[in-house]
């Protein structure tokens, strides 16, 4: 089945400057609604008032850290069914198996090029 | 007539003597050691060197952020008049702007270095007080200031140096092992 490009999609960086990395590469590739939060509380808030189809998230942040969110999503009958991608610098193994263990889709390390995060989305959702 | 057991040793005397010298020796090494931290100022530290480096440190991510956002607003220019130039064209313009979003990368990475930077300066300026403390008032120092993280806080630890880093394709790895 083909990939949805209206698929809404929500980013969460607290880097700004990333966000918008993410959402141009993603434009570029042709997805089109594409949302952003800063952390992991507001990125719950946004899950509670849209319907998404991805979530893309960073691990490092404040107040509530990537881990935190995921584990919140996969813990949540409503938003459990989301796949999840990790996009962080946090690289040590000990990392990478705790967000397995939490229930990510995949995890991709910054920094990052275009074809790695079209490679992780076509994993994740399929051929696009 | 004295009793055997009531005589003091003499390798007893000897000992206590030396363990006397050895505390005066080292009461005097603590003595000069504070004179000499105190010459060197170390409050300066605290109310000057470190405040001053964490917001030059703070000015440099903020900097950088701001010529990001130029290069980034730049290339969304670029992406405005692709549409009126030829598909051949439009395909280059599109793989530049890719290319310089993908180079801004590096505004998260060095803002993430830093971060870890800053808050190295502030454990020291934690453990500085903690000895002004002890030189200073003769107060113990603060056990949270030498607390170990534990659980995921352990966990968050930015970007790794180039030396130490791991690449996409471990990662992978990674995810792939059952």
């Amino acid at each position: 089945m083909a990939v949805n490009m209206d698929m809404n999609i929500l980013i969460i960086d607290d880097y700004k400057t990333m966000l918008r990395i993410i959402e141009n590469l993603l434009k570029q590739l042709g997805f089109r609604n594409i949302h952003q939060a800063t952390d992991g509380s507001s990125a719950l808030v946004k899950l509670g008032e849209t319907k998404f189809d991805l979530i893309i998230s960073d691990w490092n942040m404040q107040p509530m850290t990537g881990l935190q969110l995921l584990k919140e999503v996969r813990s949540s009958d409503k938003f459990k069914a989301i796949p999840f991608i990790m996009v962080t610098a946090e690289s040590k193994p000990e990392n990478v198996i705790a967000a397995k263990q939490a229930g990510v889709n995949n995890y991709i390390i910054k920094p990052f090029n275009a074809e790695t995060l079209k490679q992780k989305l076509i994993a994740v959702l399929g051929a696009f | 007539m004295m009793l055997d057991t009531q005589r003091p040793d003499r390798t007893e005397l000897l000992s206590k003597t030396q363990i006397c010298a050895e505390l005066e020796n080292l009461a005097s090494y603590i003595n000069n050691a504070r004179h000499e931290i105190a010459a060197l100022r170390p409050t300066d530290i605290n109310t000057d060197h470190i405040p001053r480096a964490t917001d030059e440190l703070d000015a440099v991510v903020g900097a950088t952020e701001e010529a990001t956002n130029k290069i980034m607003d730049i290339c969304d220019e670029i992406g405005e008049v692709v549409g009126s130039c030829s598909p051949e064209i439009a395909a280059k313009l599109n793989d530049f702007t890719t290319r310089i979003f993908e180079a801004c990368n590096f505004q998260d990475i060095t803002g993430q270095r830093i971060t870890k930077v800053v808050q190295t300066l502030k454990q020291i300026d934690v453990k500085v007080t903690d000895l002004l403390k002890i030189f200073g008032n003769g107060t113990a120092a603060d056990k949270d200031s030498l607390a170990v993280r534990t659980g995921e806080a352990a966990l968050l630890n930015g970007p790794a140096l180039p030396q130490d880093a791991v690449d996409q394709d471990d990662i992978d790895r990674l995810m792939s092992d059952t």
